[in-house]
């Protein structure tokens, strides 16, 4: 299917809540889907027999300022089409509906982008870090993140 | 006739006694060094590739290398371990495969003890090994260790069957447990050992293979016995790192070590002497005979053993627990009590 | 009576104590660092928890302080073992933000490299899976030929195992002269190899018993674990993006998708995932074959280029298939000369995370079996 034809597919369903930006090759078009319904547009995506989005390529946290964000990259293996699609929350309160329901990959692409960037998976079973040291403080990818000095009172040299 | 060389020449003294039982034992270190060589540089033709040639000419003296850097090892005996079965768990391996080594007869002149219940006491003796391997895997007090010593008792307690039908089965064939005695009854050529149905007329070929699978299955079940490939799992080392040694260096492990090789031998001389005539020459009793010529015999029949069990642990991937023990009990055990229900209705009927 | 009763609840309440291992950081053959903490019960294993993080670099916040030809030698060191696999989905994505057409010869050059190290990588997966069963042998013999591999790889690059040889619009080197009749060579002696590691283990009784049954993922579980590469394809699901979206040129070549199909067991289990890789380095001699034959002698290895390599704002999620699985990059560039964001989704990471679905059940030897199956590199795995 057609990208275009999957953007009026979803638009038709969801209404305002999601909002088409096609963008200039090599760029590929996405989605943006407010934070709220992303589990439901995703749940969509995968369930309707025309579109069938089985593959979860990627889940990626982004930081771009100043907001927090969410990128999935999604594919149908059955109808070779893929689509992505993104979500953006204030970085004061970054609460995203998890997905790892729907994929399983995304348990722990979710737990990287919780680790990385501080986004909270609302619903996660098991949100921890998996990349850092579980105690570790901060969320490093963010472009705001100040390397410490000192872990567990060791310096770091550098 | 006595059949030991030592009270003949020196007596009935402590000083025949005191020879007759370190001479084993610098053979067997000996033995350990050869055997460790040929492991390593069989292993390595078997690889395409040289194996160790730094030490000596062509690595020669690489297990010595190999002993000298174990004795320089700090002794440790982790804080939490059990110390007292911890430092005596190695010592219990070796003494246990040592001990079986008295009733060897190594020629028709060297038996270092020629006492009638032979069989049985090799299989007693060298069962006090695995309550080494227990010992040293509970009281390291680390779950691989644990995990590796109940491996290895279930694994010895199942193989102790099938390999003790296929040694009486022999003993039902001479008529007798004395090692010496299984020996001399296999007079007169290949076809005269035990392998082969031992002497008796031509109709013999019925039971011959039955022997034969005896001689399979003790080969299998001795393979189990001293932990080698495909039956190492005790100490398999992709899953249980080390099994029951993970926690031994040094000289403590050189004796695990040690006890595994001594272990080896020890297969490889049960089966020579059953199965292979011992100190028999394989021509008859009158080319190529005597007490040198026999001592010859037996170590080369060793040493084949010893070879074939070499070839097997570079060849073979290691079984798993539960298919070890469906060998074993589904497999080893039926067979063996065939092979011996067979031989016992020869025998009762020639 | 009623003490009796009394008696039989006491008995039934008697269970086995549950055992908490951890097999890792070290241990022989987790594959690097990582630490799987296992309940076990008795042997057999109830629950797994992969730990991982040991070989954590900083990757992707580390790209971000780097240009783009910069980040290639960061990118060699995630799956250290298929550097150059890893390279060009990287260079590919910039390339095509850029609209970089790179020459013909350049782009032979890459496949043949590529499939080289394809090769190599599935070498060592299945040797590594032999030794994991106990199979010591194979694994010197697999190593013997990855030797001759790598000398190619060295000769062209000057490295062995990291190469920073695919560059941003072309190659760093040309190839030497005896290119062609080395690779043709090289072939020859995996081929020989392969048919004796066949023979010697893959249907060895033993390493069927082994491998067979255990271990098993079904399709649909793998797909919706995100699983790649031959983890998918053992499975019977012939996902293979040269095949499914051919990139680069790897439409102009012949070649199977070779997909497990229950030979032994069922579908899906540890043997079918390792003769996926065994069908593979054939299918990558074909190729290769086919490759050098329409390979171009002369021409240039590099497109001319600004003196910086500076990306427009703009993104995109630039996938190859890796010897792991599909291996991408999601590159988003904000106008200057280094990305204002790298992702890298790393094939190990995905396959290792339907580890603890699949192992569950089986005993401790078999769960090493299972990850040795699934082909992990911690480089690539914790980043």
């Amino acid at each position: 299917m057609q990208t275009e034809k999957i953007f009026d597919t979803l638009t038709k369903k969801f209404g305002n809540d999601v909002t088409p930006i096609l963008e200039a090759a090599p760029s590929e078009p996405f989605i943006l889907v407010k934070a709220d319904k992303i589990y439901d547009v995703c749940l969509f995506l995968r369930d309707n027999s025309e579109l069938d989005f089985d593959y979860m390529m990627c889940l990626t946290g982004v930081h771009q300022k100043p907001d927090l964000g969410v990128v999935y990259h999604l594919y149908s293996i059955k109808h070779k089409h893929k689509i992505v699609l993104k979500t953006f929350v204030s970085i004061d309160a970054p609460n995203v509906p998890t997905v790892e329901r729907i994929w399983r990959s995304a348990d722990w692409h979710e737990r990287e982008a919780w680790d990385m960037y501080g986004i909270n998976f609302e619903g996660h079973h098991n949100l921890i870090r998996i990349l850092c040291p579980y105690d570790w403080e901060g969320f490093p990818l963010r472009k705001d993140y100040v390397t410490p000095e000192e872990y567990h009172g060791m310096r770091v040299p550098y | 006739m006595e059949t030991n060389i030592f009270i003949q020449l020196l007596g009935n003294n402590w000083i025949a006694y005191t020879a007759i039982a370190v001479l084993p034992l610098g053979f067997l270190l000996l033995y350990a060094l050869v055997a460790i060589l040929a492991e390593l540089k069989v292993s390595a033709w078997m690889q395409d590739r040289l194996g160790p040639m730094r030490t000596g000419p062509w690595g020669i003296l690489q297990p010595l290398a190999e002993v000298v850097k174990l004795l320089q090892k700090e002794d440790i005996t982790p804080d939490l371990a059990n110390k007292v079965l911890y430092n005596l768990a190695p010592y219990m391996m070796f003494t246990g495969a040592y001990a079986a080594v008295a009733v060897i007869p190594f020629s028709q002149q060297f038996v270092p003890s020629n006492i009638n219940l032979g069989l049985f006491y090799i299989f007693a003796v060298s069962a006090i090994a695995t309550i080494g391997v227990v010992m040293g895997g509970w009281a390291s007090n680390n779950k691989y260790s644990l995990l590796g010593a109940m491996r290895s008792v279930a694994q010895i307690i199942s193989y102790e069957i099938p390999a003790a039908m296929a040694i009486l089965a022999t003993a039902v064939l001479a008529s007798s447990l004395n090692l010496n005695e299984i020996n001399t009854v296999q007079d007169g050529g290949i076809f005269n050992w035990f392998i082969f149905g031992g002497p008796g007329p031509w109709f013999k070929v019925f039971v011959l293979p039955f022997t034969f699978g005896l001689c399979l299955i003790y080969m299998i079940a001795s393979l189990a016995e001293t932990n080698r490939t495909p039956f190492d799992i005790p100490e398999g080392e992709s899953e249980l790192v080390a099994g029951y040694h993970t926690e031994y260096g040094g000289m403590k492990f050189a004796m695990f070590f040690l006890g595994e090789y001594v272990n080896m031998f020890i297969v490889s001389a049960i089966m020579a002497t059953i199965f292979f005539g011992g100190w028999q020459s394989p021509f008859g009793s009158s080319i190529m005979s005597g007490p040198v010529w026999g001592l010859f015999w037996f170590l080369a029949k060793v040493g084949t053993v010893v070879f074939f069990q070499i070839w097997l642990r570079w060849t073979l991937p290691r079984l798993r627990v539960d298919q070890l023990m469906d060998l074993g009990w589904k497999y080893l055990l039926p067979m063996s009590f065939i092979c011996f229900f067979a031989i016992a209705l020869w025998k009762m009927l020639i | 009576m009623a003490e009796k009763k009394t008696f039989e609840m006491e008995y039934s309440k008697v269970d086995t104590e549950r055992m908490r291992l951890n097999v890792g950081p070290q241990h022989p053959s987790t594959h690097g660092v990582l630490r799987l903490e296992v309940e076990l019960d008795g042997e057999i294993v109830t629950e797994v928890v992969p730990h991982m993080g040991y070989l954590h670099r900083c990757f992707e916040k580390h790209c971000e302080a780097m240009t783009y030809p910069q980040c290639i030698p960061y990118i060699d060191r995630l799956d250290y073992i298929s550097s150059m696999n890893n390279e060009w989905p990287y260079v590919m994505g910039v390339e095509k933000l850029m609209g970089i057409e790179v020459p013909e010869r350049v782009e032979y050059i890459r496949v043949i490299m590529a499939e080289l190290n394809r090769i190599a990588n599935h070498q060592i997966a299945v040797a590594t899976f032999g030794l994991d069963a106990g199979a010591f042998t194979p694994f010197l013999y697999y190593f013997r030929d990855r030797e001759e591999i790598l000398a190619i790889l060295e000769k062209a690059s000057g490295g062995r195992l990291l190469y920073n040889y695919f560059w941003v619009g072309g190659l760093a080197a040309d190839v030497h002269p005896t290119f062609k009749q080395e690779c043709l060579d090289v072939i020859k002696h995996i081929r020989a190899t392969n048919a004796e590691v066949t023979n010697l283990l893959i249907y060895n009784k033993i390493f069927i018993d082994r491998t067979a049954n255990v271990g098993i993922l079904p399709a649909d579980v793998a797909i919706n674990f995100g699983c790649s590469g031959p983890v998918l394809r053992g499975s019977g699901f012939p996902l293979d993006l040269r095949r499914a979206e051919p990139y680069s040129i790897y439409d102009r070549f012949d070649f199977n998708v070779v997909v497990g199909k229950g030979e032994v067991g069922t579908l899906g289990d540890c043997w079918d995932r390792n003769i996926v890789r065994m069908g593979e380095m054939e299918e990558s001699c074909k190729i290769i074959e086919q490759a050098i034959a329409q390979m171009p002698d002369t021409g240039d290895v590099q497109e001319k280029l600004p003196k910086k390599i500076r990306i427009p704002k703009s993104e995109i999620l630039s996938r190859a298939e890796s010897p792991k699985g599909d291996l991408g990059f999601y590159i988003v560039g904000n106008g200057t000369d280094k990305p204002e964001r790298l992702r890298c989704r790393a094939t190990s990471f995905i396959n290792l995370s339907v580890l603890p679905e699949i192992s569950k059940g089986y005993m401790i030897a078999d769960l090493i079996l299972i990850l040795g199956s699934i082909d992990i590199v911690l480089g690539e795995v914790d980043r």
